[in-house]
C-alpha cells in the first residue's frame, strides 16, 4: 500500500472519530450538552488524537528505522572479497539500492513482471538497460552479488512495509476503539485533550535543547573522525594551512585563529568607541526627537544581511583602502596590493557592529537608576563628569558583556570574511594584507567537492568545534555577566 | 572643614565669569557632547554610504541594452525538407541560427554605418549576446509558421554593448580585450543614435535564471527567488507554530525545574551561535544523517527554522508577557481551564506582537547566506525553473543572498552589477517585510 493511501486512511479514521466521539457523548447525555463533563468538542477530539498520534507516531518511527535497519543487515552480508577493488562498502550499497529501487520501478511500470525479475541473472539479461528504460541509470553492468543482495534488499522492505501498514492500521483503529468505548456523559475528556496538547507544548519547547544536542553531536562525531586521520597536536600547534585534496595537507588552525582575532579585534576597535559614544550621546544628551530618529537610523545597520556587507567590503571599501595605501595611491605608499585584506573586513565587521554595541549599551545605560545621576548633579558635577565617573563605573559590567557578545558575533561572522579578507592563511602582523578566517574555511572546505570522508573535508567539523566552543565560552560569560548586572538595580 | 575651604574662590570673584578651571570643565564637557555627536553622525555616514553606493551601483542591472533586428527566417537554412515537420525543425541546432542573425545585424551595419569596418557576417558575434541564438531557436520552434517571413527580433546585446552603454567600458579599457574592439563600439555608437540598439527596462533581470559565468547579460534573479520562497514557507509553517507552542509552555505552564533552566539557558545560547553552525547541524543531521537530498530548498528551511526559532520564540514570550494577568485571572474565574485561557484570551491578545516577531525572524532568515553555502545551496544550481510545487521544495535551487554571494565571486564586472541589482531586490523585500511588522505594531498593539 502507498504511504499516502496509509497516512490518508489514518486521517480520515480520526476524522471519523471526532464525528462519532462527539455523538457518542451527545447520546449519552440525551442531546443536552449542559450532561457533558466537557465541550462535545473534547469528547470528539479526544477519539480523534487517540486514533491517529500512536498510528502515526509508530510510522515516523519505522519510516527511519526500517531502512538503518535494512542497510545494515544487507551490509553485513556483503562478503568483504566480493567489493570490487577502488570502491568502498558504502559505493557497494548505493548501487544495491539504486538497483533495488530500479527493479520496483521497473515492475510498478510494467517494463518487467514479477516473474520476468525473478529469472534474470546477474550480466547477461541486460538489467542495465531494463533499468535505463525506467530512468534508473547505472554506473556498470550488475555484478551477481548486487543482484542478490538487491533482491534480499526488495524481500526486506516489503516484508517491512507490509508489516508496518498493518500495525499502524492496528493502532490506528485499536485507538479509535479504546477512545470510543470509553466515551461517555462523565468521562473527563477534556483533562486527556490538554493532557495532549501540554505534551505537544512541552514537546516544541524542548526542541531548543535537541537543536543544540544535534549541533554538539553532528560537530564531536566529526571531529573525533577527524582525529583519528590527522593527529590532533598538528592541528592545534600547526603554523601551516595548505589543503591539498590529494593528500599530504599541513592542516594547522593557527593562521586561521590569528586571522580572525585579528579580524575581530579590528572591528571591535571600530565597533566600541563609536557605538559606546553614540550609545551615551543618544541615552544622556540627545533630545527625544534626535533619539526618535537616530535610534531606529542606527539599528537598520543591524538589519542588513552580512552578504550586502561583504560585497560593500569587497567592491566598495576595499578598492577605497586600495586607492590610498596600494601602488600609485593617495599616500604614495605601496603596503596594499589587493582590494581584499584584514582591515577592509575589519572595518566593514566593525560598521555591522555599531548597532549591536550601541543598543545593547543604550539599554544598560538606561538601566543605571536616575537617582545616582541626580546625586552627582547635586555635588556639582557636569554631564560628562556624571558619565565618565557615576554612570559608567556603574554600567561597566553590563557593557563589557555587550562588548562579549559583539566579539562572539564577531568571531562567528562569515560573509563578511569570505569577501573581503581574502583566501590565503597567513601568520602577519600588516593589517593591509589578505588573510583568512576560520568561518571563511569551513565555507571553503564543506563547498568543493571533496570527499566527505577525506581529512580535509573533516577539518571544517574540526573548525567548526573550535568556533562553536570560542563563541560559546563567549556568549555565556556575557549572558552571565549582563543577567547578573541586570539584578543589581532590579 | 579646612580642607572643604581651601579652594573655594576668593571673595570678588563672581559666578558668571568662568575661572581657568571652570573654562577646563566646561570644554571638556564640550569635547565629550561632540564624540558623542560625532559618534552617531558616523554611524549614519556609514549607513549613508552603503545606501548611496548600493543604489549606484546596482540600479544599473535593472536596465540592459537591447538590440532590436528583424531577422529573415530562411526556410532553406532552418527546415530543409520545407514540410514544416517540428521534429525537422527542432533537428536545426543553435548553430544552425547563428548565421542568420549574423546576417541580419551585418545588413543593418552597412546600411547605417558606411564606411562598413567589419569585414564579414561572423565580425558582428561581438555584438549579441551568446543567448541569442536560442531565443531565435525556442521562437522558431514555438511558431514554424513564420519560416521564410521576417521577424523583428528583441535581442540582448552582449556584455561589453551593455558596459559601453552603462559606461563601465571604455575605449581604454578594451585595449587589450579579445571579445570586442573599437570598431564595434563605433557601430554602437551609430546605431544608437538610429535606435537600433537601445537601453530598456529589464524583466528577466527579476524573472530570469542565472547564467553560465560568460553571459553575464542573461543572468536573472527569479529562479533563486522561488528558492528563497520556498524556504521562506517551510520556515513559516515550522518556526510559527513550534515557536509559540514553546513560548506558551515556557511562559504560561513551565514550573521552576532544572528542565526550564536548561531549555532557557539553551534559548539564549542558540540565539548567539554563529549562522555557520547551523549550516554544519544542517549538512550532518538533515543530508548526511536523514538522507535528505543536497541542496533542496526543504533542508534550507529546515536549517533556517532552527536558526530563527530562538528570535520568535524571544520576541513571542514578550508579547505573552505583555498581556495583564487580569486576563487570565478573569477567563479563569469564569470556569475557564488554564489551557482555554490561554488558547482563547491570551493568545489573541498576545498575536500582533507574535506576528511582528514572526516577521522580523523571517526577514532575518531570508538574508541569511552562510549556512545555505554549506548544505549546497550555491548560486549557480539556479539556472533552471522548478517544475512545480513539490519540486519547488525538493528540487535543488539556491536562494537570493547565495546567488548574489556567486555573482560577486564571478570575475566579470558585469556580474558585480547584477549583485549590486540583486541586493536592491533583497533589500526590498525586507524592508517591505519590517514594513509590513511595523504597521502591524502600530496598527494593532494595544497598551494596558
Amino acid at each position: 500500500m502507498p504511504l499516502l493511501w496509509l497516512i490518508l486512511i489514518v486521517l480520515v479514521l480520526g476524522a471519523a472519530g471526532y464525528v462519532a466521539g462527539r455523538q457518542r457523548a451527545m447520546s449519552s447525555a440525551g442531546g443536552d450538552p449542559r450532561h457533558l463533563h466537557s465541550l462535545p468538542v473534547y469528547y470528539g477530539s479526544n477519539v480523534a488524537l487517540f486514533a491517529t498520534v500512536p498510528a502515526l507516531l509508530v510510522l515516523v518511527v519505522w519510516l527511519i528505522a526500517q531502512p538503518m535497519y535494512i542497510d545494515r543487515t544487507v551490509a553485513g552480508e556483503i562478503p568483504a572479497a566480493d567489493i570490487p577493488q577502488g570502491s568502498t562498502l558504502g559505493l557497494v550499497m548505493s548501487d544495491v539500492r539504486r538497483v533495488a529501487e530500479g527493479l520496483d520501478l521497473a515492475i510498478s511500470q510494467g517494463v518487467m513482471t514479477a516473474e520476468e525479475e525473478g529469472a534474470l541473472v546477474a550480466g547477461e539479461s541486460g538489467i542495465r538497460e531494463k533499468l535505463a528504460q525506467v530512468g534508473v541509470a547505472l554506473g556498470s553492468d550488475v555484478s551477481p552479488i548486487t543482484l542478490a543482495s538487491a533482491r534480499h534488499y526488495r524481500d526486506m522492505t516489503a516484508t517491512g512495509n507490509l508489516v508496518r501498514d498493518v500495525l499502524v492500521l492496528l493502532l490506528a483503529v485499536g485507538g479509535f476503539g479504546y477512545a470510543f468505548s470509553k466515551t461517555n456523559r462523565d468521562f473527563r475528556a477534556r483533562n486527556t485533550v490538554e493532557h495532549a496538547i501540554k505534551l505537544s507544548l512541552i514537546l516544541s519547547a524542548s526542541i531548543a535543547i535537541l537543536t543544540t544536542v544535534g549541533i554538539v553531536l553532528s560537530l564531536v562525531f566529526n571531529t573525533v573522525e577527524f582525529f583519528r586521520l590527522y593527529p590532533a597536536a598538528e592541528f592545534f600547534l600547526g603554523t601551516t594551512w595548505s589543503p591539498s585534496f590529494g593528500g599530504g595537507s599541513s592542516l594547522g588552525v593557527l593562521p586561521l585563529l590569528w586571522g580572525t582575532l585579528y579580524i575581530s579585534f579590528i572591528a571591535l576597535a571600530v565597533a566600541v568607541p563609536i557605538g559606546l559614544f553614540a550609545a551615551i550621546y543618544l541615552s544622556e544628551y540627545a533630545s527625544p526627537k534626535v533619539r526618535a530618529f537616530a535610534k531606529p537610523l542606527l539599528e537598520v545597520l543591524a538589519g542588513i544581511p552580512t552578504i550586502v556587507y561583504g560585497l560593500f567590503a569587497l567592491l566598495t571599501v576595499g578598492p577605497l583602502l586600495v586607492s590610498a595605501f596600494g601602488d600609485g595611491g593617495l599616500f604614495g605608499v605601496n603596503w596594499m596590493s589587493g582590494a581584499s585584506s584584514v582591515s577592509t573586513a575589519g572595518l566593514v565587521m566593525g560598521i555591522m557592529l555599531i548597532p549591536f554595541v550601541s543598543s545593547l549599551s543604550d539599554d544598560i545605560i538606561n538601566a543605571v537608576p536616575q537617582a545616582m545621576r541626580d546625586g552627582s548633579f547635586g555635588l556639582g558635577a557636569t554631564k560628562s563628569e556624571t558619565v565618565k565617573q557615576v554612570v559608567m563605573p556603574a554600567a561597566l559590567p553590563g557593557i563589557v558583556g555587550a562588548i562579549l557578545l559583539a566579539a562572539s558575533r564577531a568571531i562567528g561572522e562569515t560573509m563578511i570574511v569570505v569577501l573581503g579578507a581574502g583566501a590565503a592563511a597567513r601568520l602577519s602582523m600588516n593589517p593591509l594584507e589578505a588573510m583568512t578566517t576560520v568561518t571563511a574555511k569551513i565555507v571553503s572546505q564543506l563547498t568543493g567537492d571533496a570527499d566527505f570522508a577525506s581529512p580535509e573535508a573533516l577539518v571544517a567539523f574540526a573548525l567548526g568545534m573550535s568556533l562553536f566552543v570560542m563563541t560559546l565560552c563567549l556568549n555565556v560569560l556575557a549572558l552571565y555577566i549582563v543577567r547578573k548586572y541586570r539584578e543589581q538595580y532590579d | 572643614m579646612t580642607d572643604a575651604t581651601a579652594n573655594t574662590p576668593k571673595h570678588g570673584t563672581s559666578l558668571y565669569t568662568e575661572s581657568p578651571r571652570v573654562k577646563k570643565r566646561n570644554a571638556a564637557e564640550r569635547r565629550f557632547q561632540i564624540y558623542g555627536i560625532a559618534a552617531v553622525a558616523t554611524g549614519l555616514v556609514f549607513l549613508i554610504v552603503l545606501l548611496t553606493s548600493i543604489l549606484s551601483n546596482g540600479v544599473g542591472a535593472f536596465q540592459q541594452t537591447f538590440v532590436n533586428v528583424p531577422i529573415y527566417l530562411d526556410a532553406a537554412k532552418l527546415d530543409k525538407k520545407g514540410e514544416r515537420n517540428i521534429e525537422d525543425i527542432k533537428k536545426v541546432s543553435t548553430f544552425g541560427y547563428q548565421p542568420l542573425i549574423d546576417d541580419a545585424l551585418f545588413a543593418i551595419v552597412e546600411e547605417n554605418v558606411s564606411p562598413n569596418p567589419l569585414a564579414k557576417p561572423k565580425d558582428t558575434k561581438a555584438l549579441i549576446s551568446a543567448s541569442a541564438v536560442a531565443q531565435l531557436r525556442d521562437y522558431v520552434i514555438a511558431h514554424p509558421e513564420k519560416i521564410g517571413e521576417t521577424v523583428d527580433f528583441r535581442l540582448l546585446g552582449s556584455s561589453r554593448v551593455d558596459g559601453y552603454i552603462k559606461g563601465r567600458v571604455t575605449r581604454e579599457s578594451i585595449a587589450r580585450d579579445k571579445n570586442i574592439n573599437a570598431e564595434h563600439l563605433d557601430i554602437v555608437d551609430v546605431l544608437r543614435e538610429k535606435g537600433v540598439v537601445k537601453r530598456e527596462f529589464n524583466m528577466a533581470f527579476i524573472t530570469g535564471a542565472d547564467a553560465s559565468e560568460s553571459r553575464p547579460e542573461q543572468a536573472g534573479m527569479g529562479v533563486s527567488m522561488l528558492g528563497s520562497l520556498f524556504m521562506m514557507i517551510v520556515v513559516l509553517v515550522l518556526s510559527l507554530p513550534i515557536g509559540v507552542a514553546a513560548s506558551i509552555y515556557l511562559e504560561e505552564f513551565a514550573p521552576q525545574n532544572k528542565w526550564t533552566d536548561l531549555i532557557e539557558v539553551n534559548i539564549s545560547n542558540l540565539a548567539a551561535v554563529p549562522s555557520i553552525v547551523f549550516g554544519i547541524l544542517g549538512l550532518a543531521v538533515f543530508i548526511q544523517f536523514a538522507g535528505l537530498p543536497q541542496s533542496a530548498p526543504l533542508v534550507g528551511g529546515l536549517v533556517l527554522t532552527l536558526m530563527t526559532l530562538p528570535t520568535i520564540i524571544i520576541s513571542t514570550r514578550a508579547a505573552l508577557k505583555a498581556v495583564p494577568p487580569s486576563i487570565r485571572d478573569a477567563a479563569l474565574g469564569l470556569g475557564a481551564s488554564k489551557m482555554q485561557s490561554v488558547f482563547h484570551h491570551v493568545l489573541p491578545l498576545a498575536m500582533p506582537g507574535i506576528l511582528t516577531g514572526t516577521i522580523i525572524g523571517l526577514a532575518q532568515a531570508l538574508g541569511e547566506t552562510a549556512p545555505l553555502l554549506l548544505i549546497g545551496m550555491v548560486g549557480y544550481i539556479a539556472s533552471n525553473y522548478p517544475t512545480g510545487p513539490l519540486a519547488g521544495f525538493m528540487d535543488p535551487n539556491s536562494a537570493m543572498p547565495a546567488q548574489i554571494y556567486e555573482w560577486a565571486k564571478r570575475a566579470d564586472p558585469a556580474y558585480y552589477e547584477r549583485a549590486w541589482g540583486g541586493i536592491i531586490i533583497l533589500l526590498l523585500f525586507l524592508i517591505t517585510m519590517n514594513i509590513i511588522a511595523i504597521i502591524l505594531r502600530r496598527r494593532f498593539e494595544r497598551r494596558w
